[in-house]
């Protein structure tokens, strides 16, 4: 990333404090399909509107909930293809952790990793930062944690989120609805209730995406079925 | 000449009652010459976690220091101690990075796991881990040590039990062996407290 002309660094101060492509980049995040999730008091959820362009789309074959490790899933809003390439690092990063220490990643651990990874695109030459935010849902020994990371590399820790197009209704009906106690199930219907609020069309199994992660500490993505069973149970 | 047999060192655990024992000799020789008699062998990771290195005395002390850091930097990282067996797959990957050209150490690991239960393991120079539930030995006197723990030794012994059967096991052991001795230091671990103490064996 020497000699071009271009290995200057696009992510400049303003003169104003900011840095323009992060705000881009955030922009583009809150374009994207949105996403959410929940800590419960035994487990959490992740949940993600899959609008596929086309009837003709094999939706089969898409999956936005992705596995990091058998206990951490991720799900994001924004660009697809940069969710891929973290994906990939990410993985790569928590299976070198267990090569040296023979103990699965605790997720903070892989959170802070794969945010490092998004702030070395925003201050190296020739790059453009990830136009993607992500939510990482896990249970290690410290019990069910739920992270942001947004295209900055910045990373938040939440009991309820979304981000993506219906950002602001979706915080604010988790806010009104989250409580301390909640239980996996019930943070699953809140999941799909949140969904539904700014859904533009029917709600249903083919087009929303639901992972959770319980006490047993794996990582599951529900089968359409699954998700029948769970919209059925919110009519 | 060979270069484990440099320097020479005996160094010795056990594991006992939800506490271990780890012992070494305290000599340093250049071949036949000694050099030193106060030379440390066995260092603290954390409180709960031992680690023993026989060999080379370079590498000891460079292997340790490089030891130490990695903890201290997972300490700050993750807020907690590393477990013994997370340390143990971590020197073991250490070693094996420098597989052609190795650090002359053979390292034994004690510590006090989950639950306070006992763990201890020994390795060669390149890493191979070896697991056992009760001693594990290395360095120039590792033959007799072997057969001293072996008709020493009983399960679950408390810790005091477990102190005098360490100690004579690596007295004895090192009394046969002209490159290890001149004393012995022992460190006896219970989940509350650390007792160090200084032998006085054959003087030669």
């Amino acid at each position: 990333m020497g000699d071009s002309q271009y290995s200057f660094s696009l992510t400049t101060f303003s003169p104003s404090g900011k840095l323009v492509q992060i705000e881009h980049a955030l922009t583009a995040v809150g374009s994207g399909q949105t996403s959410l999730g929940i800590k419960a008091s035994n487990g959490v959820v992740i949940a993600t509107e899959k609008k596929l362009p086309s009837i003709l789309v094999d939706e089969a074959s898409v999956q936005k909930i992705q596995h990091l490790t058998p206990n951490i899933g991720t799900v994001y809003s924004g660009m697809g293809p940069d969710f891929r390439v973290l994906v990939r690092k990410s993985r790569k990063q928590a299976e070198q952790y267990l090569r040296l220490y023979k103990e699965p990643i605790p997720v903070t651990q892989l959170v802070r990793e794969t945010a490092t990874v998004m702030q070395e695109f925003t201050q190296s030459g020739g790059v453009r930062p990830f136009g993607v935010s992500l939510l990482v849902a896990g249970y290690d020994d410290k019990g069910p944690q739920l992270y942001q990371v947004d295209p900055s590399g910045s990373y938040f820790s939440w009991k309820a989120s979304a981000m993506g197009k219906n950002v602001s209704n979706a915080k604010t009906f988790l806010e009104k609805r989250y409580t301390e106690d909640m239980e996996l199930d019930d943070a699953i219907h809140t999941a799909i209730l949140t969904l539904k609020e700014g859904f533009e069309g029917e709600i249903s199994s083919k087009n929303i995406e639901i992972g959770k992660i319980g006490a047993d500490k794996i990582f599951r993505v529900l089968t359409p079925a699954e998700i029948d069973d769970y919209l059925a149970e919110v009519e | 000449m060979q270069i484990f047999e440099y320097n020479g060192s005996a160094v010795v655990a056990m594991v006992g009652k939800n506490c271990f024992a780890i012992a070494s000799d305290r000599r340093l020789g250049v071949q036949l010459q000694t050099i030193a008699t106060d030379f440390q062998r066995i260092s603290k990771i954390h409180d709960h976690l031992f680690i023993g290195l026989s060999g080379l005395a370079t590498d000891v002390q460079t292997l340790y220091q490089r030891l130490v850091f990695r903890h201290k930097l997972y300490q700050l990282r993750e807020e907690r101690d590393m477990k013994p067996e997370t340390f143990a797959s971590l020197v073991s990957a250490i070693l094996y990075e420098k597989r052609f050209g190795p650090y002359l150490c053979q390292p034994v690991i004690a510590g006090l796991g989950d639950d306070n239960k006992p763990f201890i393991c020994t390795m060669d120079s390149i890493g191979a881990k070896e697991l056992a539930k009760d001693f594990v030995v290395s360095g120039t006197a590792s033959e007799s040590l072997y057969g001293a723990c072996e008709a020493m030794f009983k399960p679950d012994m408390e810790a005091e039990e477990l102190f005098e059967t360490i100690s004579q096991a690596l007295l004895s052991s090192v009394d046969r062996d002209c490159l290890s001795g001149w004393g012995g230091h022992v460190y006896v671990v219970t989940p509350n407290e650390i007792k160090e103490k200084i032998l006085k064996g054959r003087m030669d």
